[in-house]
């Protein structure tokens, strides 16, 4: 394992109330393939207690931010800390108290429920085996599954297979989940079980890392947000922070759209939209009253006005850009 | 960080700081059920199984016919059961047994890395030097397994279908049953150490990709290679270390004067092989990205 220590210079800041106040934190974490840089410079930071929703389109680098954090994956530049502990030099310590659900779930085909996460187990080195038993069971029944326990992998639906793979990150306490869309494939029910699912651990004490790109999904239960496209993070922060950076427009109504653009010139403010009936422009932080008191002195007849903020799918798309193509 | 300890997930929850002793044979007695439940290698080991009982009905349906022709083994067999046994590994050993080793040992790290499967061993965690041991010891009880069965399934079946008179060996000496047992034995181990220079490259091409019947042709067209070179006279002595070209050589067990360190000296090239390609395994699978 020793090959895989990152070759950056040792963040010489971390202290213990880093150690204390962070379950997952980077510093500048690169990683190139050919000459694609997926991940490029990445700071990730994720306090204790919060669920952070982890949001990027389709090969933004989520994965393979996710892939470097619990060393499955060697960084060409930066390095990881995981509650408290360098990764992956400290893997054997760190990842026992990490549940891990990356890229899907993955189990042999022809081993049954019980039998795949009693497989997990055996190999893991720091759990009790007298009580793998009831561990297994008890993780199954969390997730529903217990009825198809003894049923093949290879017989399970996506939706049930996607519940093994988070019954194998709660076989034993945990400090911190990193969920890689966890609720792909599940149905509607199954969906709101995971939220709950999630909600329960992180009043436990737990922090999450849920990654998705179901942005209402996150918006429900995630207390922070980290946002990336092509391999940068572009925002993080709490839930409230990032959505306050978001760019709030304000909703003219008038009759008189020229006079009302005249204004808004005037404030340097530019028109994002132009309908019958009503503008759209961006506040650039001035105060919606300001706005108004000019439009009024200038004699436009306004009708209505209101500010709007944009959710946090529609802010997503201002960042992270609209459209299919995959970004790279 | 204790309250969070006892109240996430299970309420059976183990201590964090729980050490469990014995891990490995935890480990490798999950591993050995996964190999020896798995359906297709209990198929290969029927096979294995029918090697001996084909060519011993084959000799004594045709024995009152005469015994002349075919392998020199094969033609002291109706004079001795125990002679089955050996038949039975010369004839395995060229082909069976190396296809058997292509596919456990060739799915070894690669079929993990194909389900994906390696990604969550890595982190229960266990670490990759754990990981490859703890399959090797997997694929390696594989084929110490089908030697075995080969074996003693020649020698039950020979015994029933000859009976034993005393061992006649091939350079004509007679010995008691219980030396012939023992040089069985030491043909078996003979057998194994062969082709662990074989298992371990094919442990090596599994740890180098996602696809296992990529390493398990990868492995097979070693051998072929192997074969292919050994038959080509104008390479004198280079093909010394070829790996298939001391397969044979326990053929020396079975002569009455035999010496130690001339079969020792056979195994020096197996050896070298097991220990070249289990350190690039290892130098592979404590370097490389898990992409799967």
């Amino acid at each position: 394992m020793t090959a895989l220590v990152a070759t950056a210079d040792d963040d010489a800041s971390v202290g213990p109330e880093h150690d204390s106040a962070l379950a997952i934190r980077t510093s500048g974490l690169t990683r190139r393939f050919g000459s694609h840089v997926a991940v490029n410079d990445v700071n990730l930071v994720v306090p204790r207690g919060a669920v952070f929703g982890f949001l990027g389109p389709n090969g933004s680098g989520k994965t393979t931010t996710i892939r470097l954090l619990l060393g499955l994956m060697a960084p060409h530049a930066g390095s990881v800390e995981i509650l408290g502990g360098q990764m992956p030099a400290r893997a054997s310590d760190v990842l026992t108290r990490v549940g891990t659900l990356v890229e899907g779930p993955a189990f042999h085909p022809y081993l049954t429920g019980i039998e795949n996460l009693r497989r997990l187990d055996d190999f893991d080195a720091s759990t009790d085996p007298r009580t793998s038993k009831q561990r297994v069971a008890a993780a199954l029944d969390r997730v529903g599954l217990t009825a198809a326990a003894k049923k093949n992998y290879r017989r399970y639906s996506l939706g049930m297979k996607q519940r093994l793979g988070i019954a194998a990150a709660l076989l034993r306490p945990r400090d911190l989940l990193i969920l890689d869309e966890p609720t792909n494939g599940l149905d509607p029910q199954g969906t709101r079980e995971v939220r709950n699912l999630v909600r329960e651990l992180a009043a436990d004490g737990a922090t999450v890392l849920v990654s998705s790109h179901l942005l209402a999904e996150i918006e429900q239960v995630a207390t922070h947000v980290g946002i990336m496209s092509a391999g940068h993070l572009l925002r993080q922060g709490s839930l409230a922070e990032v959505l306050q950076v978001a760019q709030a427009q304000i909703r003219i109504e008038t009759t008189e759209l020229d006079d009302a653009i005249r204004v808004l010139d005037s404030l340097g403010l530019l028109v994002a939209e132009r309908a019958p009936g009503y503008l759209l422009a961006a506040m650039n932080d001035i105060p919606a009253e300001r706005i108004n008191a000019d439009l009024v002195t200038a004699g436009v007849p306004v009708r209505g006005l209101r500010v709007e903020r944009p959710a946090l799918e529609d802010f997503f798309v201002q960042l992270t850009g609209e459209g299919f193509d995959v970004v790279r | 960080m204790s309250s969070v300890d006892s109240a996430i997930a299970p309420a059976i929850g183990a201590p964090l700081t729980f050490r469990r002793r014995g891990a490995l044979a935890y480990q490798v007695r999950n591993e050995l059920a996964l190999v020896f439940r798995r359906r297709r290698n209990v198929a290969m080991l029927i096979v294995l199984a029918a090697v001996p009982l084909l060519i011993g009905t084959a000799v004594k349906l045709s024995s009152p016919h005469g015994d002349g022709g075919g392998p020199a083994f094969i033609s002291q067999l109706t004079d001795n059961g125990l002679f089955l046994a050996f038949a039975a590994l010369t004839v395995a050993l060229p082909v069976f047994l190396p296809l058997a080793i292509a596919v456990v040992c060739g799915d070894a790290i690669a079929g993990e890395a194909n389900t994906g499967t390696l990604r969550y061993l890595l982190t229960v965690p266990v670490s990759r030097t754990r990981v490859l041991l703890v399959k090797s010891i997997g694929a390696l009880s594989y084929l110490a397994a089908a030697i075995v069965i080969v074996a003693v399934v020649g020698i039950v079946a020979g015994l029933t279908l000859f009976g034993s008179h005393g061992v006649t060996l091939l350079s004509g000496d007679t010995v008691s049953f219980a030396n012939g047992l023992e040089r069985a034995l030491g043909v078996a181990v003979f057998v194994f150490v062969d082709l662990l220079g074989l298992a371990a490259l094919a442990i090596f091409l599994s740890t180098l990709t996602e696809v296992p019947i990529g390493a398990m042709a990868g492995t097979v067209a070693f051998v072929i290679a192997f074969a292919v070179l050994d038959s080509v006279p104008q390479l004198g002595s280079i093909r010394g270390i070829l790996l298939t070209h001391h397969w044979l050589g326990f053929g020396d067990l079975l002569r009455s004067q035999y010496s130690l360190a001339s079969l020792a000296h056979q195994l020096v090239v197996p050896l070298a092989y097991t220990a070249i390609f289990f350190s690039a395994a290892w130098a592979r699978i404590t370097t490389s990205d898990i992409t799967s």
